[in-house]
């Protein structure tokens, strides 16, 4: 009974204004990206998470010592993004890329800011880029770029 | 909880104690059959219901389906624009992207005169400390040059000062066991 050319659609927008509390380590973290560092939690064999949980993963024992980690560290893993979706945080193309920063024993999650695939590759060297105006978000790291050399 | 060490430099700060966290999903709509033909009657001010093929019970808005006894409707009914109010909600706190909603405002399943489930709308004209259920009422409809393949259609329920319907009678009170009966 619909003929296709008849046929009604509309646009539909579902959102959610979410405020998400953080409690003290997620908290630890946001707080040290505000301040411009990377903190993760250290376990009960020396390693650390980064970014921390509030409990170990296969142990499930509170985690309750967060230390600094580096800026810098090596790519793990990555994917070239192009183009990047309309809700992307970058508006250009990127990598999405697994970094495991020095110090720390699990890589996260992040972009790396580069012109063109042909820069990325598994194993290379980034830094953390920072925002200026930083609020304790994981948007306050701008994006990871290949470390300068000095 | 345990006490938490954090690095030397992060001592004395403000901790930070909450983050933003807004999910926002973008979708075209496409209404299925039942949908589209209930949609599309609204232009021309007719509220469609599906007929169940095994007992007659009329569902609005209709889904194609009677989910009772899982199969589909394909015969459509013509709704009188007069029901009762179910059970309704007066709202008293904004809600994010419904600026167009005055506060207090009072949503309502109304249930139509001769559907035996009812649909989410609005209920106007109305002390809202007035409202009740069983509270009669009829469609206010946009002005004729406004209407358009929309529920938007009915600006909202107004009371129509008929005795009320008896609660026990009164939205899914009236329903037996095992869900609304034609």
């Amino acid at each position: 009974m619909t003929d296709a050319d008849d046929r009604l659609s509309a646009p539909l927008v579902l959102e959610y204004p979410f405020t998400r509390t953080t409690g003290p380590v997620i908290g630890a973290f946001m707080t040290g990206l505000r301040e411009g560092i990377i903190c993760g939690a250290r376990r009960a064999d020396g390693s650390v998470l980064v970014p921390p949980s509030e409990y170990d993963p296969e142990t499930a024992e509170p985690l309750t010592e967060l230390v600094e980690v580096a800026q810098t560290g090596e790519v793990v893993t990555w994917t070239w993004v192009d183009p990047p979706r309309q809700q992307s945080p970058w508006d250009r193309p990127h990598a999405l890329a697994l970094i495991r920063l020095d110090g720390a024993d699990t890589p996260f999650l992040h972009g790396v800011l580069v012109s063109s695939a042909d820069q990325m590759s598994t194993g290379m060297r980034v830094e953390a880029s920072w925002r200026d105006d930083r609020e304790g978000h994981i948007r306050d790291i701008a994006g990871f770029v290949p470390e300068r050399v000095s | 909880m345990s006490e938490i060490s954090i690095p030397e430099s992060l001592r004395d700060l403000e901790p930070v104690q909450s983050i933003r966290t807004p999910i926002r999903m973008e979708y075209t709509y496409t209404p299925g059959v039942a949908a589209q033909a209930y949609l599309k009657s609204f232009a021309d001010k007719k509220i469609l219901g599906g007929v169940s093929p095994v007992d007659g019970a009329v569902f609005v808005p209709p889904r194609g389906v009677d989910p009772r006894h899982g199969v589909a409707t394909t015969d459509y009914v013509e709704l009188a624009h007069t029901g009762h109010v179910g059970s309704y909600c007066v709202t008293k706190v904004p809600i994010p992207g419904r600026d167009d909603l005055t506060l207090p405002y009072i949503s309502a399943w109304i249930f139509l005169d001769g559907a035996n489930i009812g649909f989410l709308s609005l209920v106007g004209d109305i002390d809202p400390a007035d409202c009740r259920i069983g509270l009669r009422v009829e469609a206010v409809w946009k002005d004729d040059d406004e209407l358009g393949k929309t529920a938007e259609n009915i600006r909202w329920w107004r009371p129509t000062g008929e005795p009320d319907v008896p609660f026990e009678r009164a939205g899914v009170r009236s329903w037996q066991d095992g869900g609304p009966r034609a």
